[in-house]
């Protein structure tokens, strides 16, 4: 089963994931790219800056001190009325921790890139979702890749949503650090001026000029903070919606749409895993080897994290056993795992009964063979066969005790 | 009459229309007044580019004191002045003095 | 088909580079690929994987790294004769070893414990040092590997070099590749 027609008739380019996203953004003729660098997210930065060096790209290039100042300075720029960009990760994200409420509160359209990455302490440079998890609740809209022609397309597709003036909200757009930033595969580039027919730059209606002075960034007491707040999280509800609506534009455009939340599977499974980000094909691989013994697992996709998909409990509802496999642990949550919440949350308000089990993998850039992803699918079809008891705590795939 | 509501505001708590700081009368916080001796006053600017709110105003008013002539005169806004004592602390010449608004009663 | 290599390495010889010209050739060739090293390991000398996949009908999906390849090629020769368990373990029955080395290919055979896989052998070291003046030897062993790899033809592996480096670099890489692939002895 294809997760996506890429390799059909035309030829399509060797990039890494974050290349992609570099050429994401060139081809998007972003205005402003304020970043700083940082493991694994570096080499899209490098590459814009060659861009902007070699006038392939008019943009300005902004050296920054550190990941707080790349965001403050890309929302000034966005405010502006240009169309910006930052990328990080770990770390970096975290040291943006302030900004990003600040981003989204103050309704700046602009596309950041999250190169996922493991957050310390002990130090770790590898993969996993902790970064992109411990971010979903800072009112940006959050769409996870799973190979590298999503990341190249959720660019684009980000400053489409990002800029409609019915969201106005910022848009991060999450690849796997390593398994996708670093991982060369097949991507299909899109022409430059089709792109940018895509995602027209539209003067907004407000923006800082000094013709026509207005405040933005300013105190909202208790009289006034209240409403604003109502107004972002609807419009962060709406963003399912317009996301809808330009994914559709998008696969008019370009032959490639992609769902919220998408089942793999699921017409005769028994149970339905719910994965997002690049391990998603090695758990497709996993499922599809399982169900050639006969374990009916299907799977479940995740591809907008916020807004949360309503689609998923109306989908995961009509099945008694969901496993669900995050990357990250959720320390001291009622599950243990930020999906799990969600998804339990989900169902529960949907009135459905399903069971979930939930498995945390690839912490720290564990590294994630086939017979890890063997084992969850297995193990969620013994306990859809009532082979198993459902465990209350996450299951820890390869841990060493 | 009932204030803006989530469906009234212009998004991201941004200004459209600014100035609206000037219906805020912030003059009603002021427990001392700075009163300013026209006589004393050398013209010097200080007082207006220190004052954090605007409110020191700098008219094109002719005023002789002392044998010297100045072409502007430097008045309060008690509209909005909110009587911090800054104006007068920086005077190099001591002359603004902040009087108890009580004693205007 | 699917077809799974790792090259073995140390850092600063070139082996994430190899992976990734492999797949930049693939992919120019229409194929599936991909090409992703063992992360993190970026510390001259320190050992290094790189892994490539490609497949002419599937689309590849899994993100694991590669654990049962159909060829290895190791760089630094030291990493054959001395590393336990040795690491062409896993490597398929019938496959393929590449290795670096200034031994008699015939010796290399006694040394390698698995007798039902094959061997090729180029001393990639001195063609490097002859062209490079440095022991860069990837794309001297990709000349070698080439030898007994036929998925992929040669004039888009030179493509991918082009596209990859500059100019003066990429016409002595090619050299490499070229010198790598003459003097590559087959032990089958």
């Amino acid at each position: 089963m294809s997760m996506n027609k890429v390799l059909e008739k035309k030829l399509l380019e060797p990039l890494s994931g974050n290349h992609a996203v570099a050429y994401a953004v060139r081809d998007c003729d972003v205005d402003v790219i304020s970043a700083y660098p940082i493991t694994p997210q570096t080499t899209i930065v490098e590459k814009l800056a060659e861009f902007v060096a070699s006038g392939e790209l008019d943009a300005e290039f902004l050296h920054v001190e550190s990941e707080h100042s790349a965001l403050s300075a890309a929302i000034g720029a966005a405010a502006s009325g240009a169309r910006a960009f930052t990328a990080t990760s770990s770390q970096g994200l975290a040291l943006m921790y302030e900004v990003l409420f600040i981003a989204s509160g103050m309704r700046i359209p602009m596309v950041m890139a999250l190169v996922t990455r493991a957050l310390s302490a002990p130090i770790n440079i590898w993969n996993d979702h902790s970064d992109l998890m411990a971010s979903q609740d800072t009112g940006w809209i959050q769409l996870v890749s799973t190979n590298n022609q999503e990341a190249y397309d959720f660019i684009i597709i980000g400053y489409k949503l990002s800029e409609r003036e019915d969201v106005m909200l910022p848009v991060m757009v999450a690849l796997d650090g390593y398994i996708q930033s670093h991982t060369i595969e097949p991507v299909q580039l899109e022409d430059p001026e089709k792109v940018r027919k895509f995602v027209p730059k539209k003067k907004r209606p407000v923006t800082l000029d000094p013709e026509k002075p207005v405040s933005f960034g300013t105190l909202g007491d208790p009289d006034w903070y209240y409403e604003f707040k109502i107004q972002q999280a609807e419009a962060l509800e709406r963003a399912y919606q317009a996301y809808k609506e330009v994914s559709s534009e998008f696969s008019q455009y370009f032959g490639r749409s992609y769902e919220p939340f998408q089942i793999l599977y699921g017409e005769d499974s028994d149970a339905i895993l719910v994965v997002l980000g690049a391990h998603t094909g090695t758990f497709l691989k996993a499922v599809e080897m399982a169900r050639r013994e006969g374990m009916k697992i299907g799977l479940g996709v995740i591809r907008m994290l916020r807004p949360f998909p309503p689609e998923v409990s109306k989908y995961l509802s009509q099945y008694s056993f969901i496993g669900v496999a995050d990357k990250a642990i959720n320390f001291g949550s009622a599950s243990g795992s930020y999906l799990t919440n969600d998804i339990a949350t989900s169902l529960y308000l949907e009135g459905a009964s399903s069971r979930i089990t939930t498995y945390i993998y690839g912490i720290g850039g564990r590294p994630v063979k086939i017979e890890d992803a063997l084992y969850v699918v297995r193990h969620l079809w013994r306990i859809s066969k009532r082979l198993e008891e459902v465990p209350k705590k996450p299951v820890f795939v390869g841990v060493r005790y | 009459m009932k204030k803006p509501g989530v469906k009234d505001l212009y998004i991201g708590a941004v200004i459209i229309n600014p100035p609206t700081s000037l219906t805020n009368k912030t003059g009603s916080w002021r427990v001392i007044r700075p009163v300013i001796d026209q006589d004393r006053c050398i013209r010097c600017r200080i007082c207006w580019a220190y004052c954090p709110d605007a409110a020191i105003l700098e008219l094109d008013q002719p005023y002789e004191a002392g044998g010297k002539k100045y072409s502007i005169t430097y008045v309060v806004n008690y509209d909005y002045c909110k009587g911090c004592g800054i104006c007068a602390a920086e005077c190099p010449v001591k002359a603004i003095k902040m009087i108890p608004e009580v004693e205007k009663l | 088909m699917r077809y799974e290599i790792i090259f073995h390495g140390r850092g600063g010889q070139g082996a994430v580079t190899a992976a990734e010209i492999m797949a930049y050739a693939a992919i120019l060739s229409g194929l599936y690929a991909q090409a992703f090293p063992e992360f993190g390991a970026e510390r001259r000398g320190a050992p290094v994987k790189a892994y490539f996949r490609v497949d002419d009908k599937e689309p590849i999906y899994e993100r694991n790294p590669v654990e049962r390849p159909d060829m290895i090629a190791v760089l630094d020769e030291g990493l054959i004769l001395r590393l336990h368990p040795p690491i062409y373990t896993n490597l398929k029955s019938n496959g393929w070893i590449i290795i670096n080395s200034s031994r008699d290919p015939e010796k290399l055979r006694d040394v390698v414990e698995r007798k039902d896989v094959k061997i090729a052998v180029v001393n990639a070291t001195s063609i490097a040092l002859e062209l490079f003046k440095r022991p860069i030897v990837n794309t001297t062993i990709i000349g070698a590997l080439m030898k007994v790899f036929n998925v992929i033809p040669m004039e888009n592996i030179e493509k991918a070099i082009r596209s990859k480096f500059q100019k003066d670099v990429a016409e002595i890489n090619i050299k490499a590749i070229k010198k790598g692939y003459e003097n590559t002895v087959v032990i089958e």
